[in-house]
């Protein structure tokens, strides 16, 4: 027998075959969104929820200017007997550090090579990592990381600790309220990361345990405005 | 993979774990205590009554165009650079999965905590072909040293307690002393996995989210394995249900807002990880490949029916199985396959059948607790009765896997016998009657009555029933 | 919320399992109603909500059986159920078991006449309970039925205090299923069995030397148990035990 020319060889495909089930099944309507809002907070209430859910997550909050943050940064760094931190030698901010700390304090490290050239120091030697952030939410105490190039994913994950820097100014109240104000539909990042806290688990016997995969530390610079 | 598990062996399952103490000693205080966290967190009627609507419709609004979303899924993980896969089966899946290792060369894999690759037995597959995935999971990794499966699907190693992990750790982990220190059994864990997660040529993940809108893949997390996994590795393969999809992005913060909550008490999981691409030009770090993997295995044909559809809203917060009595009694083990709970009692004889796992929409009272905590508003016990309905009286079209495999002679003249009792007011003046005289005769070892009698007494027929005291008092009269 | 209007007289739907093995509960559930004034009539044809075999699967023999009581309460008068499982069935899911079929207007509107007896007691009628009896302690059992799908929660707590004789003890574990299910407890028989042997232990925790309950199923699960493992309080139905607190029995 011949077959037609052109034979759909679609249905034999898996996808053909899942979207046509999918297509073929009666319709329910899509149901309407109901309303639903997000608490939002004044200014200094946005503030202070943002902080006690840090805090409540076992995660240090300080408040620093926008001058003297490297140097607070040494002295609790020191205090913790942190040898290196990792750093991103192209952002302002890590411009910022290296020009503050000029030779004291933790070794800087650069990452400026690809993983594949870093791997080891990321893993093994790194005792911290410091970045930036693209906001914090107040609402469950969450940073939101906006990896770049000059600011690669893997600084906030895999040194124990995780330092990160939040501008008073850009804490919003809610996910929901980023979402929109930070116009994330219109362009994802590779990869967007809410950090709530240092990696912690609860399986063995529910009881919680910090430090599992992820950083067993991270504290919170939170950059207020200049004024004293 | 049916023929592998038990076929309707519930009751003997449950028979083995009621009679462990240690078993429900466990299980009853974890359930406590997840139980009073949720409650903590939802204290505010009000926000609860409405997050909870706008979570059901986000989901059911996906369900409702799902083939339409995950094509646009599909053009966006494309547009970005993600390879999307499709299997109707969870042998195609496996096989898709291994497909892509191997063209990588990839020997070594580390593994994100995935219930789905659980339910396509993916580690069996890949070990017979010579890669063994390391589970990075802190509880996944407790349960693949044991040896065992997960008993919930949250907290895969929620049966053990932490003399028995600190067995196991001393037991298999090399130089590991016996510690019940839950730091030093995490440092442990840390130590050993830190050179799985740097030596290993791919990442296997679930995903819990996938949003069309953007063709991002978020996955929601607490320990740092799944960051690290996903994105460490060069390669980075996510494997979800066809049913995980959201249409926007808005959809992602009121089900984030429930997730994490009714799960574990938490406002937010310590990690949200939203991927939408591998490494990018410039980028220093990040996976240079990766793959999604739709897997179907029985999710069209649920869709398929418009009222079992709402199965598939399912967002695997576990709440359900928390505050279910069954299920507290007898864990996650005892529903053999990969979902246990009042979840797993829908979810699995929809996806194996009804002829392999029809006793499970019974193991319930319909005491409607599930129901309550649901996030998604999936109304569980109706669909159990459904599921009852249809493992005796298919409906038409075969909705389900196995429909009318229970259906026994004996049962359905039962129930016409019953109806004729009880549809036709003289008959059933007549039986009750009888059953007043004689119905005490009946023996505690009469079947039935037997199972009943081995816990409580027998109950007593009255002499004179309700209908004969109100007809004697005047109440009969208009 | 909205309280109902009084009515000159109701229904009363005795319930399968209050015929046969409890009908002293039922009785004192009419003359409850009766003493408040109203005429209370017991329609002889009905028989039973349909509820087990709705559970089971077999919808159409269910059907036919809740159609015969969609005959036997004609009119709009008040349906009073002295049982949350009855009740919770007869509202909530006679509507959708009619759907299609030239019952459904009147399904729909009998379920929404269906009360549950202390949630008439108390939202209808609006109860004074004067207590003539002894002291006594006791605990509340709410079946799941009742909480969760008739919505009767805080009801029949409410009448409960109105006792002045009668402490109420809480069991912190009263949400909790006495594992009763209707066939569950023979077809999951175990289960059941650790279901309610962990109730009994949280009633008998309390302290109350009675256990009350809305529903005959749970009551028979509990005390059965109770008795068969010797245990020291006795199970009432909520009807029985108001109406002889205010007899002083």
């Amino acid at each position: 027998m011949n077959w037609p020319a052109r034979r759909d060889t679609a249905m034999n495909n898996p996808r053909e075959r899942i979207l046509s089930r999918l297509k073929a099944a009666p319709k329910a309507a899509a149901p309407l969104r109901p309303d639903w809002t997000p608490p939002t907070y004044d200014a200094a209430g946005r503030k202070a929820k943002f902080k006690a859910m840090l805090e409540a997550s076992h995660a240090d909050v300080h408040e620093v200017s926008p001058h003297d943050w490297p140097q607070r940064l040494k002295t609790i760094l020191a205090n913790k007997g942190v040898g290196n931190v990792v750093y991103a030698p192209a952002t302002p901010a890590g411009r910022q550090l290296a020009e503050s700390w000029a030779g004291s304090g933790p070794e800087l490290v650069a990452y400026d090579r690809a993983v594949e050239e870093f791997k080891d120091v990321l893993v093994s030697k790194a005792d911290a990592g410091l970045t930036t952030t693209k906001g914090g939410i107040a609402q469950t105490g969450s940073l939101v990381l906006w990896p770049t190039p000059d600011e690669p994913r893997l600084m906030s994950l895999l040194p124990p600790i995780h330092v990160a820097l939040v501008e008073e100014a850009s804490l919003t109240d809610s996910l929901a309220e980023t979402i929109r104000a930070q116009g994330w539909a219109g362009a994802m990042p590779t990869n967007a990361v809410l950090v709530s806290g240092p990696s912690k688990t609860a399986d063995i016997e529910q009881t919680l345990a910090y430090g599992v995969h992820g950083p067993k530390e991270l504290i919170v610079l939170l950059i207020g405005s200049d004024s004293p | 993979m049916a023929a592998e598990a038990g076929k309707m062996e519930f009751g003997a399952k449950a028979h083995t774990a009621l009679n462990d103490p240690k078993l429900r000693a466990n299980f009853r205080r974890a359930m406590d205590g997840l139980m009073t966290k949720r409650a903590i967190q939802f204290a505010d009627e009000a926000e609860w009554t409405s997050l909870r609507a706008r979570g059901a419709a986000a989901r059911a609004n996906a369900l409702a165009k799902l083939a339409e979303l995950l094509e646009q899924l599909e053009a966006n993980c494309l547009r970005n650079g993600i390879q999307v896969h499709w299997a109707e089966t969870t042998q195609e899946a496996n096989s898709i999965v291994l497909g892509i290792l191997e063209a990588a060369g990839a020997r070594t894999v580390i593994k994100g905590k995935s219930m789905v690759t659980e339910e396509m037995h993916l580690n069996a597959h890949l070990e017979k072909h010579g890669i063994t995935p390391v589970e990075s999971d802190l509880g996944e990794y407790i349960i693949q040293l044991a040896g065992e499966a997960p008993s919930h699907i949250v907290m895969p190693c929620i049966h053990k307690n932490k003399a028995e992990i600190a067995e196991l750790f001393h037991d298999k982990i090399e130089g590991q002393a016996y510690t019940e220190n839950v730091d030093e059994l995490t440092a442990a864990a840390r130590a050993a996995l830190r050179g799985a997660f740097a030596g290993a040529d791919a990442g296997i993940s679930g995903v819990n989210f996938a949003v069309a809108e953007t063709g991002t893949l978020v996955l929601i997390e607490n320990e740092g394995n799944g960051r690290l996994s996903t994105t460490l590795p060069p390669l980075h393969i996510a494997v979800t249900g066809i049913e995980k999809v959201l249409e926007k992005l808005d959809d992602v913060p009121p089900l984030l807002s429930l997730l994490p909550r009714s799960a574990t008490g938490q406002p937010i999981t310590t990690y949200v990880n939203m991927i939408s691409s591998p490494r990018k030009d410039g980028e220093k770090d990040g996976p240079k490949a990766v793959h999604l993997v739709l897997l179907d295995n029985g999710r069209s044909r649920v869709h398929g029916d418009t009222e079992l559809r709402d199965t598939l809203r399912c967002i695997r917060c576990a709440a359900c199985m928390n505050h279910c009595p069954v299920y507290t009694r007898v864990g996650g083990h005892t529903y053999t396959f990969t979902y246990p709970g009042p979840i797993g009692k829908l979810l699995t004889p929809q996806i194996e059948g009804l002829d392999c796992a029809g006793d499970q929409p019974h193991a319930s009272t319909l005491c409607r607790a599930c129901a309550d905590v649901c996030p998604v508003q999936i109304p569980i016990p109706d669909l159990l009765v459904r599921l009852r309905t249809e493992s005796v009286r298919p409906t038409s079209g075969q909705a389900v896997k196995g429909a009318g495999s229970s259906a026994t002679a004996a049962e359905t003249l039962g129930w016409k016998g019953w109806t004729l009792l009880y549809a036709s007011p003289l008959v059933y003046r007549i039986g009750t009657r009888m059953l007043g005289w004689f119905g005490n005769l009946m023996p505690s070892s009469a079947p039935m009555l037997k199972q009943w009698t081995s816990v409580r007494t027998k109950p007593k027929f009255a002499a004179k029933s309700l209908h004969e005291l109100a007809r004697e008092k005047g109440y009969c009269d208009e | 919320m909205t309280t109902p209007p009084r009515p000159n007289s109701v229904y009363f739907f005795g319930t399968c399992l209050i015929d046969l093995f409890y009908p002293e509960a039922g009785l004192a559930g009419m003359e409850l109603l009766k003493r408040e004034g109203l005429k209370v009539v017991f329609p002889p044809k009905q028989t039973c909500c349909g509820q087990p075999a709705r559970n089971n699967g077999y919808q159409d023999e269910a059907r036919a059986v809740a159609r015969l009581q969609l005959d036997a309460f004609p009119g709009d008068r008040p349906i009073v159920v002295p049982s949350g499982s009855c009740a919770g069935m007869m509202k909530t899911h006679y509507p959708e078991m009619f759907e299609g079929t030239p019952d459904h207007d009147r399904a729909v509107a009998f379920s929404k006449r269906v009360f549950e007896l202390t949630e008439f007691l108390v939202d209808v009628l609006g109860v004074r309970l004067e207590d003539k009896g002894q002291p006594v302690t006791v605990t509340w059992h709410p079946s799941c039925h009742s909480q969760r799908e008739a919505g009767v929660i805080e009801q029949p707590k409410a009448l409960l205090r109105q006792l002045a004789n009668v402490t109420l003890v809480e069991n912190p574990r009263e949400k909790e299923c006495c594992g009763f299910g209707g066939a569950f407890a023979v077809r999951q028989a175990e289960i059941s069995a650790a279901m309610v042997a962990d109730k009994v232990a949280s009633i008998e925790e309390t302290g109350a030397t009675q256990v009350v309950s809305g529903d005959c199923g749970c009551l028979m699960n509990i005390t059965g148990a109770a008795e068969k493992s010797r245990k020291g309080f006795k199970g009432r139905h909520i009807a029985e035990f108001i109406l002889e607190r205010c007899h002083g029995r």
